[in-house]
């Protein structure tokens, strides 16, 4: 006799298990090993991976990094707004980007089915990389430059938008990709 | 027959047959009070937030939407909720041990700390230099007494989890009870173990952070900041699912005169929380560069899935207790007779049990799959990861807490419930309108829809990124069930006030309103095919079937993207 607030009858312990909550054990046990496995198991069977290659850098550092980036390879300024050069580094190269209040920059110019190791920092804050529609989510902070390798598999316009929040102008801080076939 | 003479520091509550230390009872009072004037101050801002992001009513300016936000973050995820969870620890360890409280006078600083540094950050909140969200990254800088007031506010926390311990200790030494603690009490004590934790945490970042903002340190790394500071944000949301799952077994004792199926698997459960649940910190970081896969893998899943697994036995034993106790009761026909003849019409069931299928179904599942490493990139920082604390924290805590309080106010404040009738619909309004919220925004979220944005059109900006049509019809509709969620929140409000201040006072001689044990009834035969909880295991099993269902559709999305490595 009891209630789950008045405290248990002496043989708690050893009291057997009923039959209900046996199998639902067995049963959750089972997924949560298999939802681990799978998690490991898709760094090789799975093609959306962060491989977390990441270095300290200064701000300083990174923005002259940046510039001698989109110094190198600018094709254009963008359409959209002329005060934004568009970059278009060859297949494989390293790209470099900054997030800072408020905008991502450069704009990229790449290209469908080619591998690019994108490199990613910010200037200042945290910040977020949002990449649209695709729905690529990754976060920048200052003084860590991560890389990932991306390879697209599709071409158009992709928008980046910043989702970490980062001061009164956050929602207009953007970025974009263009992905030519 | 209650008891109040200068020889007793005792009464015996009519309605509960509880002993009830009179300091205890005041502190628990107090708490509560102050965590629904919280909830109110929390919820209003939380209705800016909704006025502003339902696309059509665009309400505030861009930096009060950004303040509001703020407001709403650590006034309703954290001071509302710490504040109940301090009353919750007081209540179970005195009036279920039969026990005094430790040091009412540090229980009393506890109060004031809490108290004066809530005030202090919301003060500096709304003074407009500090709105840097509850998470307030570095670099991003608040004022100085943003940070002051959070750190007063968890040093006035730990003060109450030390009370709670000083009053186990009591009650063992003064033989209160028998045997081994009961699950609630075990379960209010694994929150605290857990609060520790979760308190110094916070304490180890905010200080030097604290420092730096008044110019004494040069820098905070931002990465150092951000581990160690969700080992304090995560966490005490770990707190509230340990609460509140006290509080479900709680509540199916008081209504159904239940037990645990087996108080073993139970106790097992809430050590494995203990063990692993601290671990979930990282899901937080799983976008962040500079830490490896394996940390990640090893920490977001919770050392194999251990925390999950332990949710998952209590998402099962909680209801099976009460359909065991229900069929002992006699509604033992087929499968779920036991849930039908459920007392849907009492806020203290109906609130518990919204709470236990929304923090399964919306706020659970969803928790898993974005927790998976990969699987967080398409979700990182969306307002998918909003909607799903939503679905635990408000859909979860805050529910379980309202219904806790619909049974405290007779018991403790002595009072009648006011406005029974309204007071019946209002778990649903609160608990449909949120999970409407979670559900159908976790929709937008998964397109893309950013947390924290003042405006998703992006207007007059060169760059602007086109939406489909279709998310502006789901920010609408999630914010219509985020305005309902607030309706049913100030009308919970109300009730608890008026019932306060102008309820019917509880007769001395009033009934017993907790049900008899029902383990002392006739009915042993109970069950089917060899199973006594048989309707409980198929509602697992349709929670089971769900979130396997719902994993795979995940990652079947996530192989379409580009391809990162």
């Amino acid at each position: 006799m009891g209630y789950s607030f008045t405290p248990p009858a002496k043989n708690w312990a050893t009291e057997p298990i009923e039959r209900t909550e046996i199998l639902w054990i067995i049963i959750a046990l089972a997924w949560c090993l298999f939802m681990f496995v799978w998690m490991i198991a898709w760094h090789w069977i799975g093609n959306q991976n962060m491989n977390n290659e990441a270095y300290k850098i200064l701000p300083e550092s990174y923005a002259k990094k940046v510039e001698d980036f989109t110094a190198k390879y600018t094709i254009r300024q963008d359409a959209n707004d002329p005060s934004l050069p568009v970059v278009s580094p060859p297949p494989g190269s390293d790209v470099y980007l900054a997030a800072s209040r408020f905008q991502w920059r450069p704009l990229l110019e790449i290209q469908k089915g080619k591998t690019y190791r994108v490199h990613i920092s910010s200037l200042d804050v945290d910040h977020g990389f949002s990449l649209l529609p695709e729905n690529i989510n990754f976060t920048a902070y200052p003084g860590y430059e991560s890389v990932i390798t991306m390879t697209p598999n599709k071409s158009g316009q992709f928008d980046i938008i910043c989702n970490e929040y980062c001061g009164f102008g956050h929602h207009m801080m953007l970025g974009r990709i263009y992905v030519k076939e | 027959m209650a008891i109040t003479t200068a020889q007793s520091p005792f009464r015996i509550d009519p309605l509960s047959g509880l002993r009830i230390d009179l300091q205890a009872q005041a502190l628990v009072k107090i708490n509560a009070v102050l965590a629904v004037v919280f909830l109110l101050v929390g919820g209003a801002a939380g209705l800016l937030v909704a006025l502003t992001r339902w696309p059509a009513v665009h309400l505030l300016p861009a930096d009060m939407f950004y303040m509001a936000l703020t407001v709403h973050g650590i006034v309703a995820l954290m001071v509302w909720i710490i504040f109940f969870e301090i009353a919750v620890i007081y209540f179970v360890s005195t009036a279920l041990l039969s026990c005094r409280i430790a040091t009412p006078g540090w229980a009393w600083t506890q109060v004031w700390l809490m108290v004066i540094g809530a005030a202090m950050t919301f003060v500096a909140i709304l003074q407009g230099n500090s709105s840097v969200m509850m998470t307030s990254y570095p670099p991003l800088e608040a004022a100085p007494h943003f940070y002051l007031g959070l750190i007063l506010f968890a040093v006035g926390a730990l003060i109450g989890c030390f009370v709670f311990w000083g009053t186990l200790v009591i009650a063992k030494e003064e033989k209160t009870y028998e045997g081994s603690l009961p699950l609630i009490v075990y379960g209010a004590m694994v929150a605290v173990c857990i609060a520790v934790f979760t308190i110094a945490s916070g304490a180890i970042i905010l200080i030097p952070t604290f420092l730096w903002s008044v110019g004494l340190i040069k820098s905070i790394d931002p990465m150092m900041y951000r581990v160690i500071w969700w080992a304090f944000g995560h966490s005490s949301q770990q707190i509230n699912v340990v609460t509140h799952i006290s509080i479900w077994y709680c509540i199916a004792g008081l209504i159904f005169g239940a037990k645990p199926m087996s108080e073993k698997v139970s106790r097992t459960a809430f050590l494995l929380y203990i063990l692993f649940l601290q671990f979930g910190s990282v899901h937080h970081l799983l976008s962040d560069p500079g830490l490896s896969s394996v940390w990640k893998v090893f920490n977001t899943s919770y050392m194999m899935y251990m925390a999950v697994l332990a949710s998952l036995i209590h998402g099962l034993t909680v209801p099976g207790s009460i359909e065991v106790a229900q069929r002992r009761n006699g509604y033992n026909n087929g499968l779920f007779e036991w849930l039908r003849k459920a007392p849907w019409g009492n806020p203290v069931f109906s609130g518990m049990f919204l709470s236990l299928v929304g923090f399964g179904f919306v706020g659970g599942i969803t928790g898993v799959v974005m927790s998976v490493e990969q699987v967080n990139m398409i979700i990182h920082n969306t307002i998918y990861v909003p909607a799903h604390f939503h679905g635990t924290v408000a859909g979860g805590t805050t529910l379980a807490f309202m219904a806790l309080t619909y049974f405290l106010i007779p018991v403790l404040f002595q009072r009648e419930v006011i406005m029974p009738g309204l007071a019946k619909w209002q778990p649903w309004l609160f608990g449909i309108g949120i999970n409407v919220f979670a559900i159908v925004v976790m929709g937008a979220g998964t397109l893309g829809v950013p947390r924290r944005h003042y405006d998703i059109t992006f207007a007059g900006q060169a760059l602007a990124h086109e939406w489909p049509g279709l998310i502006y019809m789901m920010m609408t509709v999630g914010e219509i069930g985020a305005v309902l969620a607030v309706v049913g929140g100030a009308l919970f409000c109300y009730i608890v006030v008026g019932s306060i201040l102008w309820g019917k006072k509880v007769p001395a001689d009033a009934k017993c309103i907790v049900a008899p044990p029902a383990d002392a009834g006739g009915h042993k035969e109970i069950g089917a095919g060899g199973f006594e909880a048989p309707g409980t295991f198929i509602l697992a099993m349709v929670l089971f079937v769900t979130l396997v269902l719902y994993y795979f559709v995940n990652f079947k999305y996530l192989a379409t993207l580009w391809t990162l490595a």
